[in-house]
């Protein structure tokens, strides 16, 4: 195991950040950490790279105690912030120089590293800038160049994709992919589903400090939720009426002023939903059931019925 | 945690900050060059000019060694308080350090060699302007370049120590105003403090950190030498080591948190 947490409390004061976790991360994969705002996501990763340390329990990665030896535990991995760390008045360049210093990289091998950086991540045309005057999805891609300076077997990843456009998005996790196809093994925390669905081997649901789920992606919504979510728009008569004509059992979501509905076959129900007559089809959709319903069915508040 | 500090890696905690300093030093560094200028004109020469003598020398004689370590002092106290602050919780590089084999021993080690650092670019460029003055007689003025470093390493870890344990920015004008403004008025600088204080208050005053590189620096300007100046030596090594020692645990919660 590349990473294994033991029972890993943090305590802030009264409030418990991360609660009694166990997790473990295969080395070669890459691992989604999921939840929502406060679940305790960026504690957890902190605690795996040693920059807290756990009220309780017991971190490891590549095999040695963090606690006892966080320098050599560090100078194999590399983390990408939630909030990009640079220095404004510098350009990317001298940023990456700044920080393959802190891995004790000297001229050749710095420039060098730099140079492969530079292209990996497309960032040539702008190499001179200075931060402050980059994009959002141009520093992204320089804070990982950051954290890729000394070629890590484990990439940790808060939030990489946060508020980047979709192009951006899309231009990230094929680098991602990459990195995975040489071997390495990513650890991300992600707010997109879409996001986790398409880059992670595994995923753990976390809430409240604690791992509600685990799995890869397709098992934990077959295991937890039907085939097939159908959303319909209706009101809270239309919902009514609509769960009168349903099995008691159907598992169902409110999000706004729409329903979603989670059956193994869609179209077996069709005929009692035109029965109920709450819409006349047309708003209706019908999809498969994706990590987005599972994350909602896990940890949102507004889930009825069936769980 | 008993691990040996990784001095390479404190180097590159310093190199950091050199890098950017080296893009900004114009608004960053240069403003505070003039204030012990500024001092010198308009006290050494202005008021300076109705003073007939002080400790057997012209007012702004009187001045200069004193103001060598004002300004080395002022280059650390900035840098540890209002400057590792904003690093801290607005810049939050040592976030980014601490995801690399750098830990809270070396971010220390760092910042104070780079406080040592600044203190000593003040420091030197205003000796350079008290030569030109006429107002550093060599060659054995030249060994008050000794107090410059030691002047910032001393006021590297006063601040660096008060800096852990501040929760917000607004403190530091405390710091300012009721611990640094009041060592510079009251430590040798401006008036012999031998001849204005006697008894138990000359015992006192020899707690007063600014009083022990200033006196290095006017023994050297004077070109004596005397027993008492292993004192100030230890002082200023002894305090420093006492406090970076006492501090090291409140970076490592500070950083850790
Ligand atoms: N340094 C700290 N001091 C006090 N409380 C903290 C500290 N860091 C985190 N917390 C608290 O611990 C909990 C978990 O925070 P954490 O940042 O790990 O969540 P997260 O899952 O990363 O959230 P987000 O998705 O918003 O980034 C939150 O309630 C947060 O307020
Ligand atoms: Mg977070």
């Amino acid at each position: 195991m590349i990473v294994r947490l033991c029972g890993v409390t943090k305590r802030f004061g009264e409030r418990v950040a991360v609660d009694e976790l166990d997790l473990e991360i295969a080395p070669g994969i890459c691992f989604g950490l999921l939840g929502p705002n406060g679940a305790g996501k960026t504690t957890t990763l902190r605690m795996i790279y040693g920059a807290t340390e756990p009220t309780g329990g017991r971190v490891e990665v590549f095999g040695i105690d963090i606690a006892a030896n966080p320098r050599a535990v560090r100078a194999r991995l590399g983390v990408t912030l939630q909030d990009n760390v640079m220095i404004d008045p510098l350009d990317p360049v001298e940023n990456l120089k700044v920080f393959g210093r802190y891995h004790l990289l000297r001229e050749p091998e710095l420039g060098r590293r730099i140079e492969y950086l530079v292209d990996f991540l497309e960032l040539g045309s702008h190499a001179g800038v200075p931060v402050r005057n980059l994009s959002g999805g141009f520093k992204r891609r320089l804070a990982i160049a950051m954290s890729l300076m000394n070629d890590p077997e484990l990439l940790i990843l808060d939030e990489p994709t946060t508020g980047l456009d979709p192009a951006v998005r899309l231009a990230l996790w094929a680098k991602i992919r990459d990195l995975r196809a040489a071997g390495k093994t990513v650890l991300l925390t992600t707010h997109y589903m879409d996001e986790a669905q398409r880059l992670c081997d595994r995923v753990a649901v976390m809430a409240g400090g604690r791992i509600l789920a685990d799995g890869h992606p397709e098992e934990l919504i077959a295991r937890h939720l039907a085939r097939q979510a159908i959303e319909v728009d209706c009101n809270g008569d239309g919902e009514r009426r609509i769960r009168a004509v349903l099995p008691p059992e159907t598992r169902h979501l409110r999000a706004g002023g729409r329903l979603i509905l989670y059956v193994d076959d869609a179209s077996a129900v069709t005929p009692q939903l035109d029965g109920a007559a709450v819409d006349d089809g047309c708003g209706r959709t019908i999809r498969p059931t994706n990590l987005e319903d599972l994350f909602l069915h896990l940890t949102g508040a507004s889930l009825e019925g069936g769980a | 945690m008993s691990r040996p500090i990784s001095f390479a890696h404190a180097g590159a905690v310093w190199r950091r900050n050199a890098a950017m300093y080296a893009r900004t030093w114009m608004y960053n560094l240069l403003p505070n060059f003039f204030e012990p200028v500024l001092y010198l004109v308009a006290i050494g020469i202005g008021v300076g000019a109705y003073v007939a003598e002080m400790a057997g020398m012209s007012y702004a004689e009187f001045l200069a060694p004193g103001l060598v370590c004002v300004a080395a002092m002022n280059g650390a106290s900035f840098e540890v308080t209002y400057n590792i602050f904003v690093r801290l919780t607005f810049d939050k590089a040592y976030d980014a350090m601490l995801t690399t084999p750098i830990g809270p021993d070396e971010v220390l080690i760092g910042e104070v060699m780079w406080a040592v650092t600044r203190a000593s670019i003040y420091g030197l460029s205003f000796f350079i302007v008290l030569i030109f003055f006429g107002l550093a007689p060599l060659p054995h003025a030249l060994l008050a370049i000794v107090a410059i470093p030691l002047a910032g390493l001393l006021f590297a870890s006063i601040g660096v120590a008060f800096t852990v344990r501040v929760p917000t920015i607004d403190v530091f004008a405390f710091y300012f105003t009721l611990f640094l403004t009041p060592l510079f008025l009251f430590s040798d600088v401006f008036f012999p403090l031998q001849e204005r204080l006697s008894g138990i208050w000359l015992w006192v005053a020899e707690a007063l950190p600014l009083l022990h590189p200033v006196r290095i620096a006017r023994h050297a300007f004077r070109g004596e030498a005397s027993p008492i100046l292993l004192w100030d030596f230890a002082y200023i090594l002894g305090l420093s080591a006492a406090l970076l020692l006492s501090t090291r645990g409140a970076v490592r919660r500070r950083l850790m948190s």
